[in-house]
């Protein structure tokens, strides 16, 4: 008797636990995130780099020219 | 359902913070102070650049590499630029590291500023690379 109760009580349990499951899965999904932003953002370092590189040096033009005519020597 | 629109909601909340990561926070007060600092030091910096007085280091400094091509009376004002320039910049790196919260970054920004200072740096000044100086 008791058994078939335990037994019975399980699938139910179990439904129960939906909502406790998503929870689960976006915790996993946050904590995934989380250990993303501890990771070093290189490239958006090299982005932030070159904007304050072009204030710095005053340089107009985009990004990727390294130099300009001027600054050749004899 | 109303844990599953929390839940929902988290999520994008989170998806928002990192796409933020896209791009590093640098549009803080004292960033922009130490930009603009650096950006009215440079204008005196420069001839000294061009002339392979000063060179860019591997470290995401300045160094007086030769200090001759400085002529007597300027070497000492110059010797006080870089080291302006340089406790400048290292409070940049610091700074960007902090404003996006993650202090340890600064050695890994610092490495990234010193390639992208090197990289951009205009034909004929100096750089280091493995202890060596270059002309590029």
């Amino acid at each position: 008797m008791n058994r078939m109760h335990i037994h019975k009580a399980l699938p139910r349990g179990a439904l129960r636990c939906g909502p406790m499951t998503v929870a689960l899965a976006a915790a996993a999904l946050l904590a995934g995130c989380v250990t993303i932003n501890i990771y070093f953002p290189a490239a958006a370092a090299e982005k932030a780099a070159d904007r304050i590189i072009d204030e710095v040096w005053q340089l107009k033009n985009g990004s990727q020219t390294p130099a300009t005519p001027e600054g050749k020597q004899p | 359902m109303k844990t599953m629109h929390r839940i929902v909601l988290l999520c994008l909340l989170y998806a928002g913070a990192v796409w933020a990561q896209g791009n590093l926070e640098i549009n803080t007060p004292a960033i922009s102070q130490l930009r603009d600092a650096m950006q009215a030091r440079h204008a005196q910096l420069a001839p000294h650049y061009a002339s392979g007085a000063l060179g860019l280091t591997a470290d995401g400094r300045i160094a007086l590499r030769d200090a001759n091509a400085v002529p007597l009376a300027q070497r000492q004002a110059v010797q006080g630029l870089v080291a302006q320039e340089n406790g400048d910049r290292d409070a940049l790196y610091r700074e960007i590291a902090r404003a996006n919260g993650h202090p340890e970054w600064e050695a890994d920004i610092r490495s990234t500023f010193a390639q992208r200072w090197i990289g951009r740096a205009q034909s004929g000044w100096y750089v280091q690379s493995g202890g060596q100086w270059s002309r590029k």
